[in-house]
């Protein structure tokens, strides 16, 4: 089972059983434009729902990255240090940030769906 | 500087030029300005850089100075050498106050009967009262804010404006000279904020935007935004008023010194003459450099700057990604004894200490035109 919910701050988290995948959407980093860096946090970092998880710096300004759900940091995104642009190229696949545990399913209630991503987006 | 805040923003006489090539436009000192072209600050950057770059500048102030003492007058206010300009040409400088700090930085092109200067959007306001009040009665003070200023940079540019107005392959850097654009009287300057060869054009505000279309439909001209504005800059390591100067800054502690002519050094006569010149003898206790981060994160606007023990000696004052230099590249200032090129130092970036080393400036080389 793999569902996608999406934040007002405009990150993604897509689960598959208790991993859930973190990255930016794609109309964030058209928002953002040119990325050149991502900091990224660290593996076995302990995050709540809403932290400061990373950062992403396009070349007009630095931009926060809000954890999506409350967990610790698994795998992270080691080849955006090379390439950070990939994030640009793909948001929503190769331009994943990280992962993390999933402790509370019931966090995802407060996140949209993506019809309902769609239609904030549409308002902005 | 700016207060502007809650005025209705103004527009320039390109605003419809803008939209009609897709621009974000954003609110920037009391304007409605573009930050971005669809092809955004990366491409737009690195554009400018290979072929000319069009950039609306209308929102700077742009003033004539009337009267024959004009030069002297102007004098009192700037640390520059005004008077002994040779007609047509150009010089950077800033108005200082009592105490050597910087209130704006500009451009004075001197003409045969007045002066031409071209002011900061976010002070003009500023500028306008601190002329009026300093200059005596018999010099006129004419607002030419039915002027739209054109900015034309890069290696291309000379070629393509050769193309409207004949004689400006050859115009010197850092002159001035009336010209006709299509039979519309203009002034055009070989000036610019990129690092690049170019120009800016003054031109009535109701000729500017067919002007700025027939630029733009040169092959190698492409619209430029403030966002790419910026980044061309801080890889030319030109200040920002606001940022990287301000009332806090004098002019030899921005390593402005060479914008002080000799004379002006030795008589003094302008606001802070005994604080400048003092640094002048005897050096200021801080200097503005380049700072160039060692890895690919930036150190933006207001980065802690220490040395190798974690010793504040200095903070950023710009900082970015320099797309010409394919990485981060910061300017601030330093305490004199770690201002030397090549010292190390880390950047507190989101409390890591990031390994940095003081760089000369600018990032990139400089390509303007010297005949």
């Amino acid at each position: 089972m793999s569902e996608t919910r999406f934040t007002e701050d405009h990150e993604w988290v897509r689960i598959v059983g208790d991993v859930a995948t973190v990255g930016i959407t794609e109309y964030a980093q058209e928002q953002l434009g040119d990325i050149v860096f991502v900091d990224l946090p660290e593996a076995g970092a302990e995050m709540a729902q809403g932290d400061e998880a990373a950062v992403i710096e396009s070349v007009k300004a630095a931009s926060d990255i809000y954890a999506p759900i409350t967990g610790e940091v698994g795998e992270v995104n080691d080849s955006l240090d090379a390439e950070p642009a990939i994030v640009n190229q793909d948001a929503q696949g190769e331009g994943w940030l990280f992962t993390m545990s999933m402790s509370d399913t019931g966090e995802l209630d407060n996140l949209m769906d993506a019809d309902a991503y769609k239609a904030f987006v549409a308002k902005l | 500087m700016s207060g502007t805040e809650g005025l209705p923003l103004k527009r320039t006489a390109l605003y419809d030029a803008h939209i009609g090539c897709g621009a974000k436009m954003v609110p920037f000192a009391g304007y409605e300005m573009p930050v971005q072209f669809p092809d955004g600050v990366m491409k737009e950057h690195l554009h400018t850089r290979a072929a000319a770059g069009l950039f609306d500048v209308s929102h700077m102030g742009q003033l004539y100075l009337h009267g024959t003492g004009a030069a002297a007058a102007l004098e009192k206010l700037v640390p520059g050498e005004i008077q002994a300009l040779a007609p047509g040409r150009m010089r950077y400088t800033q108005f200082t106050t009592e105490t050597g700090g910087i209130l704006d930085d500009l451009m004075v092109t001197k003409g045969d009967d007045k002066l031409f200067v071209v002011v900061n959007a976010a002070c003009k306001a500023g500028d306008i009262e601190l002329l009026r009040a300093g200059l005596p009665a018999d010099i006129d003070i004419e607002l030419l804010d039915d002027r739209a200023l054109i900015a034309l940079q890069g290696p291309s540019a000379a070629a393509v404006l050769s193309r409207f107005v004949s004689g400006v392959d050859t115009q010197p850097f850092m002159s001035s000279a009336a010209a006709e654009f299509n039979g519309v009287s203009c002034i055009v300057s070989r000036c610019g904020y990129t690092g690049e060869d170019g120009f800016e054009i003054s031109v009535a505000a109701d000729a500017a935007e067919s002007i700025a279309e027939m630029l733009l439909a040169e092959a190698e001209v492409g619209p430029i935004g403030l966002g790419a504005r910026d980044s061309l800059r801080l890889e030319a390591g030109l200040c920002l008023y606001g940022h990287d100067i301000d009332e806090t800054t004098t002019p030899i502690e921005a390593d402005l010194q060479w914008s002080i002519g000799k004379r002006r050094r030795t008589e003094g006569g302008f606001p802070g003459d005994a604080v400048i010149c003092e640094q002048l003898a005897s050096g200021a206790p801080r200097k503005r450099v380049g700072v160039k981060p060692e890895g690919r994160a930036p150190a933006r606007e207001g980065t802690r700057i220490t040395d190798m023990e974690g010793n504040a000696i200095g903070t950023v004052t710009s900082g970015g990604f320099g797309p010409t230099v394919q990485g981060p590249v910061s300017m601030g200032y330093l305490a004199q004894e770690h201002a030397a090129v090549g010292t190390p130092v880390l950047l507190e970036v989101r409390n890591k200490a990031l390994p940095a080393t003081v760089s000369g400036l600018p990032f990139t080389t400089q390509n303007y035109y010297r005949g």
